[in-house]
């Protein structure tokens, strides 16, 4: 089993929904956020200038270099690929945060490493996790790899992605449509 | 004109707008790291060589201060800890894959030579700061030490071991001494993220900086001619070493992808290029390499200015380290 | 500016101590709520729900509201039946339990009272002397002027409550900012073309298109839910989408065709596309044929609008104005120009809108499928009180001799009739405000100031301290939409359906529902006979009963559907009456030419900008409502300040760095009293600026909120009002940028505009004065001086 999201930028309109769905649903304290949107602009106006925005968050990657810099072993990926800390054994040195090539990780309040769990409690009770749910524009699509029918598979067969920071070589699982 | 800008809130204390996980303490901790290697290293080695009577600051005497310094590292990193409660999760666990995890254990393995070695000197040690420094503070400290561990009931037969031993116990923190050496910078270039650190020759550059502070302290504290002369040389070749590991980093840094270019340019132009190349290179690497080869010349220069200057260099590279480290990317945002 | 019989009252706190913790590590000005820190992690199988409607905005989307053990509000989730929720809510839905938890809310009514040195404060009262107070005051207002003297301004669930209360009194003085200052054009637009208004939500029948046309319309900034989601739908069914904006609007990113219209100018385009469709034969002839009149009228019109005509006035390229109108035609009946929302800009909006109507009846869209579906709603019956009594005179006979087409009271004539020097009959004395922070919605302050002035009784009924409390006599709390009851939304949508609201939990501090305050006025005005239920659930239930269902059904369901009786799509060859004057389509408008309006649009040229001076176009985040979400804590920390977007071009110009710090100074020299930041951007024009309305707040209760962006109302000081439903024009601004701090003076001075307009002129006229005499004396002394040498000569 092999979690993956897939991210439809055409669609994106960077309301934010899933930042704060996530925050109300994983009780991240406010001044934090576990994913994030970031709008990307370039050509110039009027004839060349385009937009999109992207939905991020921790990529949940295949190689992870923050599981292997873990000291304590508090970071650990359990079934499906899904990256997640245990609070009790994280001591909040850092070393997981400066790994990350895509800042995914944040120290919360209470002082453990916190970050996207791909909404594991969620999919345990066969939900989807909270940004997808919510998102207006349906652009978050989220599903098993290793089964063919399911919609993150046949969309990233169907269409052209690409990751973020390849040569950073994490094998990452969020993957952004064209 | 292209934008890459954060839409929704993104106000994480730390992660953004620029990354500030590890600073101050982290960069003293690597240096304090590096100085009581360097440290260790020399009192095995010249020890091995014979010189313990020939160079008795360096063998006897500064060892002293790598316990403390050891120590006062290991606080910073808890300091520096954001679930500090949980420290102890630190000990119960060996990560081969993390760097973090061997520089935890590293660090408290050298601990028992750390502070073994100066204990089994401190009859020594008092002796020569009556001879040379007598109106130190610390002789009264030392000597109630001295008689609290010799009325203490285990210590004294472990003493004894220690000293029959000494030449197995000084190759073995040999050993210990250059992986904690090496650890420092290690630590940092196992972090592919980010792409400033993300070198191999990061490892032996701070492991060499660490020997060189260590040599421009003991000359500093010596008392000896020969001796100064001796860490003069070391030092000479040390900083050349240095400079060849820096002018070859940038090469693999300039010769790689796109966002290795990036990082160098924050010491080639960016933010961080004054800093690093007038008082780090500048001020800590060659300035004192010709006032030590003046003062080889014959020339008469104030030991303490090449030796202040390597210390200052050595603390102030790795600050830069850290901060602009961070600072590097993959520019996802 | 300060007025002086009424001065602006900082709400500060006797209230009772707000549980807010100084959070967020870098100073970040927020502050952590204890209630949300402390939640802990909760499956939905341990949650309770309960069922409500949103009210961030006015979408009014069904939405489940779920508990945890406790009791406390956890999160809230759209409600799967809801075809304006579908399943989601929007971020301020999402993060409508901010508004709930918000400590700076206003948690007892205050009344304005002058202390002994003169200075006026609010000082905290019970709800009975609050009620009290308002009731002598109203009874007072009746005695000395008349019952109709008194104005209610609206916005949201609360206005039924109070329409319904001031009905009960004799008075039907009221009116939504949402006519006049946002969506009035529109109804008046596409009523006089199909017979039928447009409504919430706009019964575009996108989610069917092939083709959809936006003017101006920032679909994705405006986040209206199923609006979002429909076009979201229509791109996975790969529908050309064909944008008309100035900007490189979230939507004009996705588009086949975007059209970078220069601002004011969008008639010319939409003539011009008439003109396309007509002379290029692509408009959907049998339609017309059946349903329309005035065709013949229309192409005559039309036949000099070409596309190279519009070019010249428009900036877009002829070949693409002519392109999209043959991808429009393509698509046709599946094609649909959507009506927008916000579209008072200019003064011809209702013309506009009536374009765009029209258009739509070319492409054969209205009541087609893919085109624009004729809504159908379940009617829940009124509970059975007497009838009101007939007022002397209502907003009728001060708007509609103005305004023939107005449909519903506008705010600003209601604002105009509150001057002193109004006709004293219809002269208004007294408002009453629920849902709208009226200084911030309506602009041109100093007539507001002067109004206000004028009134012997201000209410504000309100959830959070906006800047109208300040000006009220006596301002009263009210409960948030999570903790009350309120009438159902049944409105118009392709399923009939009807939303209900109850109360989550239980109303926070000493803040009370709309209804139950509305009920004890009516009690102490002596309107007990309107009022002869126990409480609004009493009078739900009721309502459920009739159609079929029960307050147990609905608690239990949250949106009940009920079944089609009318079709939402002509039947093919349907011979439909449409609800006009000639029973069909009017391309050309006989209504309007009846009461001396153009039958049909013409192009007026609309002002540019002097040199140095800058189009203020503004618009929305879709994060945020308005003026009335910033410092909801969730809100805000999604996007808690405005920037000005500047071209780099003219960025490069006046020496702007991105992200530096500016003011904007308005034509008539009104300055901003913020600064907020720059942000170069190709997004927008070099000779437009843009930014998002609702920020720049000054009541220092809002402690999030205060001093945060710029507030556009106050710049926008040129106001072109629509002469056929009275809608005011706002986007006729410009501005110009400050780089120096300006002093508070300064500002202060700035703000008085008209005077300083008055003086300017005046010091114009006399010097023009001067310069005539000394020419006529110059002219009499070369005279003299000819005479003298003519003589010597």
């Amino acid at each position: 089993m092999r979690y993956a999201m897939a991210m439809d930028t055409r669609k994106c309109v960077g309301c934010s929904d899933c930042v704060v769905a996530c925050q109300t649903e994983n009780n991240v304290p406010l001044g934090f956020c576990r994913d994030w949107i970031v709008e990307a602009v370039k050509g110039t106006y009027p004839d060349t200038v385009q937009m999109h925005f992207k939905s991020e968050r921790c990529m949940h990657c295949e190689n992870t270099p923050c599981v292997r810099t873990c000291p304590t072993g508090a970071s650990h990926v359990i079934e499906g690929g899904i990256v997640k800390v245990t609070h009790d054994e994280c001591i909040g040195c850092g070393a997981c945060i400066e790994s990350c090539p895509y800042d995914a990780r944040y120290v919360h309040p209470d002082g453990y490493v916190d970050k996207c769990t791909f909404c594991d409690h969620r999919l345990e009770q066969g939900l989807n996790t909270a940004c997808v749910d919510v998102c207006p524009t349906s652009c978050l699509i989220f599903g098993d790899l290793d089964d063919p029918k399911s919609d993150v598979s046949i969309i990233l067969k169907e269409k052209d992605w690409y990751v973020l920071a390849p040569e950073a070589g994490t094998n990452p699982q969020l993957y952004f449509l064209k | 004109m292209e934008e890459i800008i954060n839409v929704s809130g993104r106000a994480v204390p730390h992660i953004y707008p620029h990354l500030e996980i590890w600073g101050g303490p982290i960069a003293l901790y690597l240096f304090f790291g590096g100085l009581a290697a360097g440290l260790l290293f020399f009192s095995s080695f010249f020890y091995l060589k014979g010189k313990a009577d020939t160079m008795p600051m360096t063998v006897k005497v500064a060892p002293i201060i790598a316990p403390i310094i050891i120590i006062l590292g290991l606080m910073l990193l808890l300091y520096d800890l954001h679930h500090i409660l949980y420290f102890w999760q630190l000990f119960l666990h060996f990560r081969i894959e993390s760097p973090m995890s061997w520089g935890a254990w590293t660090l408290s393995v050298i601990m028992i030579p750390a502070i073994l070695w100066p204990l089994s000197y401190l009859d020594d040690i008092i002796e020569y700061l009556k001879e040379n420094k007598s109106n130190c503070k610390m002789i009264g400290l030392l000597e109630w030490a001295n008689n609290l561990i010799k009325k203490l009931p285990v210590l004294p037969t472990i003493m004894d071991i220690f000293i029959k031993n000494r030449a197995l116990v000084a190759y073995v923190t040999i050993g210990l001494s250059i992986v904690l050496g090496v650890y420092t910078g290690i630590l940092l270039s196992a972090f592919n993220a980010r792409p400033l650190w993300n070198t191999a020759i990061l490892g032996p550059l701070f492991l060499t900086s660490g020997v060189s502070t260590a040599a421009a302290l003991l000359m500093w504290m010596s008392n000896d001619h020969k001796e100064r002369t001796l860490y003069s040389k070391i030092d000479l070749m040390l900083i050349a070493i240095e400079l060849f590991f820096i002018v070859h980093m940038f090469m693999g840094f300039l010769s790689s992808g796109i966002a290795q270019v990036e990082a160098a340019q924050l010491l080639l132009g960016g933010p961080y290029t004054v800093v690093f190349w007038v008082l780090v290179v500048g001020m800590g690497l060659v300035l004192p390499a010709i006032l030590e080869i003046m003062e080889l010349r014959g020339y008469h220069i104030p030991i303490a200015i090449p030796a202040f200057l390597i210390l200052m260099g050595g603390l102030l590279f790795r600050f830069i380290m850290v901060y602009a480290g961070q600072a590097s990317g993959f520019n996802i945002l | 500016m300060k007025t002086t019989r009424r001065q602006f009252i900082k709400i500060a706190g006797a209230s009772t101590a707000g549980m807010a913790i100084a959070g967020s590590v870098l100073g970040s000005v927020q502050k952590v709520s204890e209630a949300v820190h402390v939640k802990k992690d909760m499956l939905d199988s341990e949650l309770t729900r309960t069922p409500t409607y949103c009210e961030v905005c006015f979408w009014k989307c069904a939405a489940w509201v779920y508990k945890d053990k406790e009791g406390n509000i956890k999160k809230l989730i759209g409600n799967d039946e809801d075809q304006h929720a579908r399943g989601k809510l929007c971020p301020r839905g999402t993060g409508g339990l901010g508004m709930y938890e918000d400590e700076d809310r206003l948690k007892k009514p205050l009344i304005r009272r002058t202390d002994a040195n003169g200075k006026q404060y609010y000082e905290e009262a019970e709800w009975d002397v609050a009620l009290d107070y308002i009731a002598n005051k109203m009874n007072g207002i009746k005695k000395d002027y008349g019952k109709e003297n008194m104005a209610l301004f609206v916005h949201g669930a609360p206005a039924k409550h109070f329409e319904y209360l001031f009905k009960a009194f004799g008075n039907e003085n009221h009116a939504e900012p949402a006519y006049a200052q946002c969506a009035g054009p529109r109804e008046a637009g596409f009523f006089a073309t199909f017979g039928s208004g447009v409504g919430s939500p706009e019964p575009a029948d996108m989610q069917n298109s092939k083709c959809i046309v936006f003017i101006g319309n920032h679909i994705g900034e405006n986040m209206h839910n199923s609006f979002v989601q429909e076009v979201s739908t229509a791109i996975d069914n790969e529908a050309k989408i064909i944008v008309v904006d100035p900007r490189l609007s979230t939507v004009a990113s996705k588009a086949t065709h975007w059209l970078a219209i220069k601002p004011g100018t969008d008639m010319a385009l939409l003539l011009a596309w008439m003109h396309v469709l007509i002379y290029d034969n692509i408009y959907d002839k049998e339609y017309i044929d059946k349903y329309a009149y005035g065709f013949e009228e229309l192409k005559a019109h039309v036949a000099n609008y070409t596309p190279e005509w519009a070019a010249g006035i428009t900036t877009i390229n002829p070949e693409l104005i002519r392109k999209s109108a043959h991808t429009m035609a393509a698509a046709s009946p599946a094609s649909v120009i959507h009506p927008g929302r916000h579209t008072t800009w200019y003064g011809d909006d209702t013309q506009r809108e009536r374009a765009m109507a029209m258009i739509n009846a070319l492409l054969g869209a209205y009541g087609r499928r893919g085109g624009m579906y004729m809504g159908v709603k379940q009617k829940l019956p009124k509970y059975p009180v007497p009838a009101f009594p007939h007022p002397h005179w209502s907003w009728q006979d001060i708007t509609k001799p103005k305004f023939k087409n107005a449909a519903v009271g506008l705010t600003n004539v209601l604002i105009e009739a509150s001057l002193p020097e109004f006709d004293k009959k219809h002269q208004i004395k007294g408002w009453f405000i629920a849902g709208t922070s009226v200084i911030n919605t309506i602009p041109d302050r100093i007539k507001m100031f002067k109004a206000i002035e004028n009134q012997e009784l201000i209410v504000v009924v309100d959830t959070m301290p906006m800047e109208m409390t300040g000006y009220a006599d006596v301002v009263l709390p009210e409960s948030t939409y999570l903790e009350r009851h309120d009438y159902s939304r049944a409105g118009k949508n392709r399923v009939a359906q009807v939303a209900f609201r109850m109360p989550a939990v239980e109303a926070k501090y000493d803040s009370k529902p709309a209804w139950w305050m509305a009920k004890e006025l009516g009690h102490r005005l002596g309107l007990e006979k309107y009022y002869p239920w126990k409480n609004l659930e009493e009078v739900l239930d009721w309502q459920f009963k009739q159609v079929g269902s029960s307050l147990e059904e609905m608690k239990k369901i949250g949106v009940k559907t009920f079944p089609s009786t009318e079709p939402i799509y002509l039947l093919p060859g349907e011979d439909y009456e449409f609800n006009t004057n000639t029973g069909k389509i009017e391309l050309y408008s006989t209504d309007f030419a009846e009461k001396g309006y153009d039958a049909m649009p013409k192009f007026t040229r609309h002002d540019s900008p002097d040199p140095g001076f800058y189009h203020l176009v503004y618009g929305r985040a879709p994060m945020h409502t308005f003026g009335r979400t910033q410092n909801n804590p969730y809100l805000y920390d999604l996007y808690e300040t405005n920037s000005i977007w500047i071209n780099p071009r003219t960025a490069k110009l006046w020496g702007i760095e991105n992200n530096s710090d500016i003011w904007l100074k308005n034509q008539d020299g009104v300055i901003s009293e913020f600064s907020t930041k720059a942000r170069l951007t190709e997004r927008i024009r070099p000779d437009s600026i843009y930014m998002v309305h609702g920020f720049g707040h000054t009541n220092k209760k809002l402690s999030r909120a205060r001093g945060r962006g710029i507030n556009d109302i106050p710049l926008i000081t040129k106001i072109k009002v629509d002469p056929i439903m009275g809608g005011t024009g706002m986007r006729n601004n410009f501005v110009t940028f400050v780089l120096e701090e300006p002093s508070r003076e300064e500002i202060i001075a700035a703000a008085d505009w008209k005077a300083n307009a008055a003086k300017k002129k005046e010091a114009s006229e006399n010097k023009k004065k001067e310069t005539e005499k000394k020419s006529e004396a110059k002219k009499e002394h070369t005279k003299e001086t000819h005479t003298k040498e003519e003589a010597k000569s």
